[in-house]
């Protein structure tokens, strides 16, 4: 330790600047603890964080529709739906393509059953409507087959649309088709768009390239072998009633020139989509299938969330459901109220048994002990059913306050598939949550204290009111966030005993998870959930104070 | 209370006895009586039935038997909080959630006494412990002494007539407890309160009461006031517990009940001088205890017909103001003397043969 006489930094005795070493030492110490904890944090990271925020994010994430109906999207955008038109032929266009390609995909039952939790009726539209897209497509096949054949071969068409320069078109589709299947769609596919026919038949090419795209690589097809799908015909029929396409034909001298000529005057079907659409389903027709796709075409909604309490969002904005539709917000409540009354009676009933604990001799307290831990070490669902067993009207409570005389036996009471049976069976479940917090305080807590009281002039009530309780608050405070916060997520119970009106939030999100399939409101209900408990701790925190909590000691 | 020679003790034990399981007392037959003013300390090894007597006079504990009163009214059935005693314990159970102002306003409140009233005698309570300025703090910001101060203020506040104090300077170290054991005396000599005390350290026994009540065994072994208890033990558990002692064993050969002595033959078969206390007839096997600093090197000291025995030092240890040497006397080589630092005491050295001997008084034959 030399350096205390010169101006510069203390050095140490290898003559290095002691804070660098001191920091070597001590970057030491932190790696090694953090090697320690590393285990528990890439588990906790894994299990606990990732899903959180995967939750969080599919609770606004939408963009399922997009992905499905990339050409319809931007389309509609041009659709002012305050008026009462209904969109353009520009937009039944599009929606046929992105249809189209949908349902060879399979995904259009996907989008129905998103767009249904908006609206109803949307799955089975898009369900039906998607498998007859084919039938569409056909009108115009058949048409053109019929005036020159030669557009029934694979060979042919190959040869008119296969050229050069149309990389922008081949890259655009191919990243629609990923957007859509979700899937790598890069592998090569031994066909480019050429880019005369881009310029001449934009619509044909487009259709070309996807069907050639989905031809290779989904199905494992050369694409100069095969013939195009309903699309591409449907596509060129669109392409040619453009009136700018006749001109541009007529100077067009590339492959296939000749038999586009021909078709080009030939007379074909005047279908429009629009009608198409309509035949198929007059649902087609109506404004709020389309108000729907609008409202719910960005790539993130709060959608989810309006829904979790009860609004919805439509093209004047958010406004709350109709209230025969009304269901979270109430549950929430209930959720809560019935969260507070279990930690209410778990305090009521673990208070005296936690004192008889901390104050009942070793041996018999610690028979006491297991009595209280033998729930802890039976299967939750076991009690939960037992419970099942004792509340239900012909059960062993109803059998002997009935045999009491108590209770009439045409009036038995209804203890379980109500909110009755959920408190009492979570009161049971969770008191040992309460029970051995409150323990474990009680039990620093001197008898010498309520002596002194007494021997003060206090009596027996005032001493422990004055003395013995406010010593035991931190326990209670303990207990009561373990079992509220607990209670507020419970599951299991809720579901066996709770019947309807018995059922937490929980249900509801697990409903949502395994029958609905919406999990975006399952993500939304539980992000809800989180929030809320995170803000009833800070509350807590706030007027509590969480260092007045404790587990023991 | 029809027995009016009685009406002058103020606490009264008699032929009381307590059980907790029903087979063993822990104390048995205890008859004590106090009167005002006095300072009483109940002194005894642990397990001795001390703090059983004090939580039985508390009123924590019921007596199984006998009755215990208080000037002069049996209070075998009135709890504790209506006894009105003030009571100071081993932790001092100050009220962690409550100020030291509030903790000692507890026993006003809870008598309803008004609010100016109250602040008035908490003030007074908390400047007669010299605690004045610490009205506001809690008992953790307090040091063991601060709080053992409160602990006092608290147990006095309410101007009880007797206070009971269960060992409450255990927690201090040895300086504080010296200084905090002046100022208790100091204090319930001054209010002239009845004080019970129970210690199982006897240099605090003997220093802070007007009497001491050795237990042993669910009894009281002697209540006696301090030296007389130290020069007079009745019982060779007194003279063991009480400070140091020498004890010999042997057998009674000569009862002089005129001049009060007694000739014993140890075990070794020396004989030596002493006063009987508790034997009665030649023959009895009896201890004799001497206390170390009453063993004399110096004949001129005793009586010409003295017996003397001869003794070998084993081991000298100087301790400042005396020195302390450890003798092999009559087969026994724990016999210790305690002699002044004084220019003519001459320091001995191990190995060394000498003559020791005391006055008769000084050597007591007790029971066996």
């Amino acid at each position: 330790m030399s350096d205390t006489t010169g101006s510069g930094p203390m050095l140490a005795a290898d003559g290095r600047p002691l804070k660098e070493s001191l920091g070597r030492a001590l970057r030491r110490q932190k790696l090694r603890a953090l090697a320690l904890i590393a285990p528990l944090l890439f588990f906790v990271l894994l299990t606990f964080v990732i899903p959180i925020v995967s939750m969080l994010i599919r609770s606004v994430d939408n963009k399922i529709v997009e992905n499905t109906l990339p050409g319809t999207v931007p389309a509609l955008a041009a659709w002012d739906s305050t008026t009462q038109d209904l969109p353009s032929e520009d937009v039944y266009q599009n929606m046929f393509f992105d249809l189209f390609n949908a349902s060879e995909a399979r995904r259009h039952t996907r989008l129905g059953s998103r767009l249904n939790y908006e609206t109803t009726g949307l799955a089975s539209l898009f369900r039906t409507s998607g498998r007859n897209m084919d039938s569409i497509g056909e009108v115009f096949q058949d048409a053109i087959e019929d005036v020159d054949p030669r557009f029934e071969e694979g060979a042919f068409w190959f040869e008119m649309m296969n050229g050069a320069g149309g990389d922008a078109m081949l890259e655009m589709r191919r990243a629609r088709w990923e957007n859509l299947t979700e899937q790598d769609m890069s592998a090569d596919i031994g066909f480019m768009p050429s880019q005369a026919i881009i310029e001449i038949l934009p619509t044909t090419a487009a259709a070309y390239t996807d069907w050639a795209i989905w031809t290779v690589i989904d199905e494992e097809e050369v694409v100069s072998e095969e013939d195009p799908w309903e699309a591409v015909y449907a596509a060129l029929a669109i392409d040619l009633r453009n009136p700018a396409t006749g001109p541009a034909l007529a100077a067009y001298k590339g492959p296939g020139a000749e038999a586009l000529q021909t078709l080009a005057a030939a007379d074909l079907p005047d279908l429009t989509f629009a009608q198409a659409f309509l035949d198929l389903d007059e649902d087609w027709a109506d404004k709020e299938v389309w108000e729907t796709i609008v409202v719910y075409s960005p790539n993130y909604t709060a959608g989810y969330f309006l829904n979790a309490v009860d609004a919805q969002l439509t093209p004047e904005g958010v406004s709350m459901r109709p209230d025969n539709q009304q269901l979270y917000i109430q549950l929430f409540i209930r959720t809560l109220q019935m969260s507070l009354i279990i930690t209410g009676s778990c305090i009521l009933l673990g208070y005296p048994i936690a004192w008889l604990l901390a104050n009942l001799p070793v041996r018999t307290a610690n028979v006491l002990m297991i009595l209280v831990l033998l729930p802890f070490w039976t299967s939750l669902l076991v009690r939960t059913s037992a419970w099942k067993v004792l509340l239900q009207q012909q059960g062993v409570i109803n059998e002997i306050l009935v045999w009491l005389g108590f209770v009439d036996d045409a009036n038995r009471l209804i203890l379980m598939n109500n909110s009755t049976g959920t408190i009492i069976a979570m009161t049971h479940i969770l008191l040992p949550f309460m029970i051995l917090p409150l323990y474990s305080v009680m039990k620093t807590i001197p008898p010498s204290y309520l002596r002194a009281a007494k021997s003060l002039g206090a009596t027996n009530w005032t001493a422990f009111w004055r003395v013995y309780f406010p010593q035991s608050v931190p326990g209670i405070g303990a207990g009561s966030i373990l079992v509220f916060i607990l209670a507020i997520g419970y599951y299991i119970t809720p579901e066996i005993v709770g019947g309807t009106d018995g059922v937490f939030i929980s249900n509801r999100i697990a409903y949502h998870i395994s029958s609905s399939l919406n999990w975006g409101l399952a993500a939304a209900l539980g992000t809800i959930l989180l929030v809320l408990v995170m803000a009833l701790y800070w509350c807590y925190d706030r007027i509590v104070g969480i260092d007045n909590v404790k587990l023991g000691g | 209370m029809a027995d009016t020679k009685q009406n002058d003790s103020f606490v009264e034990f008699e032929r009381v006895q307590k059980s907790y399981d029903g087979e063993t007392l822990v104390v048995k037959d205890l008859n004590l009586q106090m009167p005002k003013g006095e300072f009483l300390t109940m002194l005894g090894p642990s397990g001795s039935g001390k703090t059983t007597c004090l939580m039985m006079l508390a009123g924590f504990e019921t007596a199984t038997h006998g009755d215990i009163r208080l000037d002069g009214k049996s209070i075998n059935d009135i709890p504790p909080h209506k006894r009105g005693i003030g009571m100071v314990f081993q932790n001092y159970a100050l009220f962690p959630h409550m100020t030291i102002a509030e903790n000692l306003a507890f026993p006003l409140e809870v008598r309803k006494m008004g609010k100016s009233e109250r602040e008035q005698k908490v003030k007074r309570a908390l400047d007669m412990v010299e605690m004045g300025a610490f009205g506001n703090r809690r008992p953790a910001q307090l040091s063991g002494g601060q709080q053992q101060r409160v602990a006092l203020a608290r147990a006095l506040v309410f101007e009880p007539e007797l206070v009971l104090m269960d060992e409450p300077l255990g927690a201090l170290d040895k300086q504080l407890r010296e200084k905090m054991q002046f100022e208790i005396t100091d204090l319930a000599h001054n209010l002239g309160i009845t004080t019970v005390y129970v210690t199982h350290d006897q240099t605090e026994a003997l220093t802070m009461s007007d009497r001491v009540a050795v237990f042993d065994d669910g009894r009281i072994q002697q209540l006696a006031p301090p030296d007389e208890l130290y020069e007079q033990p009745q019982n060779s558990f007194v003279a063991q517990f009480i400070g140091e002692n020498n004890t010999l064993s042997g057998k009674v050969t000569k009862i002089d009940n005129a001049k009060n002595t007694c000739v014993v033959q140890l075990d070794s078969g020396e004989e030596i001088d002493a006063v009987p206390v508790n034997v009665n007839a030649v023959g009895e096997r009896t201890t004799v205890s001497i206390r170390p600093e009453r063993v004399e090197t110096n004949k001129e000291r005793l009586s010409p017909d003295a017996h003397t025995l001869k003794a070998e030092v084993l081991e000298f240890i100087y301790m400042g103001d005396i020195f302390r040497t450890r003798l092999r006397v009559a087969g026994s080589t724990e016999f210790v003397m305690k002699t002044r630092n004084a220019p003519d005491q001459p320091r001995l050295r191990p190995g060394e043969q000498i003559e020791i001997g005391w006055l008769p008084e000084d050597c007591r034959a007790l029971d066996a």
